[in-house]
């Protein structure tokens, strides 16, 4: 088999974009929860675009962020992914790296926040941030370790994300072989027990006549 | 004199020690029997230590850091050559003056110079990091501060040896732990001092890690430090706990300035919190 069909094989069993997509919501909506803060996003860098893209948000301005671009060097955003540094900020008002402006074209300008860089080994896959804590008796550590968490969890979704991307990129460029490809082994995984033991019998006995023609 | 040359000192012995050599090592710091903080720096306001900020730049004329001995930045030209010329910018971020404040809130009488190495748009490019902390080294700053870190691994084994050059030049590198546990550079070599946070708010206090890679942890959180304009910002983190241990480091070298490295190391290690008080 061939990198791309296999490629498209994993697109098949790898889940839609839309069940990725899910997961980064679910992610920001626990870790809103979890900080009691009025808005987390998660951030994806476009590396070719050079472009931070709002990728999930939960909370204030959650409805019509997703999708929306940004410079990856502006902002606390873009101090994060550079440095690849968590930040906590009580004020940023007082932080010449907060970009007012951009938060402004956001529709909500926070006054505190937390953010973390999502990494995945040497790469910066994006960040996610956590807005406007409720003012606690300062911040601390375990805070701190608790936002690092998330950001590995962020990070492992993202990278799926990617990954379902790419693997959907090489199935629409290889066209009608890869995606049929793709749909068998979709359907495959969807099966279970004797239907799945039938279907790989199937499968085996197909690929034998394949083998001989 | 290259960075990648070893210390030198002729009428040393470098790779054995022959009979008649020993007198000559002879070593003068006179250790009292049990080390105290009062031995360390009692008395030493880091006057005599030379520290370096490898950060973002200093703000000159910042109130909370004074006098800035020499300002460098290391750039790339449109050819890609690295080079390290004189910057009066000053500090592009904040980041820097933060670190250089909070070592001469700790060591008032220090010389404190700046290379920047995080640019504008806060990139730092790993052959700029290299060429920065080459820089400082050749300069033979007693300490310097690198708040910032790599995660690429390709950097690692340059840097590493750097470190280790540093640290046979009487340079400690005092480099701040990753906040996320990932693994970045320099902080995970043995020839630096790392640091991690506590949430303590006395300055002084620090710990020794029994559990290293992280070896020492110091304040870092909620710590007023100078920013931009002259103002200040509260601010957290490891980059933060690093200039505490940085300007601990100046205060020891300003009152000892024989001390290597190996014995710096020691003496941070003996006056440790938790290991003096266990004394």
């Amino acid at each position: 088999m061939t990198g791309d069909l296999r490629a498209a094989v994993a697109a098949g069993v790898l889940g839609s974009e839309e069940a990725h997509a899910s997961l980064l919501s679910s992610i920001v909506e626990v870790a809103r929860a979890i900080f009691g803060a009025r808005a987390a996003s998660i951030f994806l860098l476009d590396e070719e675009a050079d472009e931070l893209v709002f990728a999930a948000v939960a909370g204030e301005g959650s409805d019509s962020l997703v999708g929306t671009r940004f410079p990856s060097s502006g902002g606390i955003a873009g101090w994060v992914l550079v440095t690849r540094q968590p930040l906590v900020l009580e004020d940023v008002s007082e932080d010449p790296r907060f970009a007012k402006d951009l938060a402004e074209s956001t529709g909500y300008v926070p006054r505190g926040l937390m953010a973390v860089p999502l990494l995945n080994e040497e790469r910066a896959l994006g960040v996610l941030e956590v807005l406007d804590r409720p003012q606690r008796p300062g911040f601390t550590l375990e805070q701190a370790d608790l936002l690092g968490l998330f950001g590995n969890q962020a990070a492992i979704a993202l990278d799926l994300l990617l990954a379902a991307r790419r693997a959907k990129a090489v199935l629409a460029a290889e066209g009608e072989d890869a995606e049929a490809v793709a749909a068998l082994a979709a359907a495959l995984d969807g099966l279970e027990g004797e239907h799945r033991e039938g279907a790989l019998r199937l499968l085996a006995g197909l690929e034998e006549i394949l083998r001989q023609t | 004199m290259s960075a990648t040359e070893p210390a030198e000192n002729e009428s040393l012995p470098a790779w054995s020690l022959p009979a008649d050599a020993v007198e000559r090592i002879a070593i003068p710091v006179d250790w009292p029997e049990r080390v105290t903080r009062d031995w360390a720096w009692g008395g030493s306001d880091g006057s005599g230590a030379r520290v370096c900020i490898l950060d973002s730049g200093v703000e000159s004329g910042h109130p909370l850091v004074g006098e800035i001995e020499e300002t460098v930045a290391v750039t790339v030209g449109e050819d890609g050559e690295i080079e390290v010329v004189p910057d009066d910018e000053g500090d592009l971020c904040g980041h820097g003056t933060a670190c250089a404040g909070i070592v001469r809130s700790l060591a008032p009488g220090c010389s404190i110079s700046s290379v920047r190495v995080l640019g504008a748009g806060y990139t730092g490019s790993g052959p700029v990091l290299l060429a920065g902390l080459r820089w400082a080294i050749e300069r033979g700053f007693d300490v310097v501060n690198m708040s910032l870190s790599t995660t690429k691994r390709q950097l690692a084994p340059e840097l590493h040896d750097l470190a280790d050059v540093a640290y046979f030049r009487r340079t400690m590198l005092v480099a701040s732990a990753h906040n996320m546990p990932v693994e970045s550079f320099p902080w995970r070599f043995a020839s630096v001092v790392s640091v991690g946070s506590h949430e303590q708010g006395d300055p002084l206090a620090f710990f020794y890690n029994p559990t290293p890679p992280v070896e020492f942890f110091a304040r870092g959180v909620d710590v007023d430090a100078p920013w931009l304009d002259g103002g200040t910002l509260r601010v957290s983190g490891n980059s933060f706990a690093t200039p505490h241990m940085a300007g601990i480091c100046a205060l020891v070298v300003g009152k000892h300035p024989e001390l290597t490295p190996f014995q710096l190391k020691s003496v941070l290690y003996l006056v440790a919190n938790n290991v003096a008080a266990a004394r």
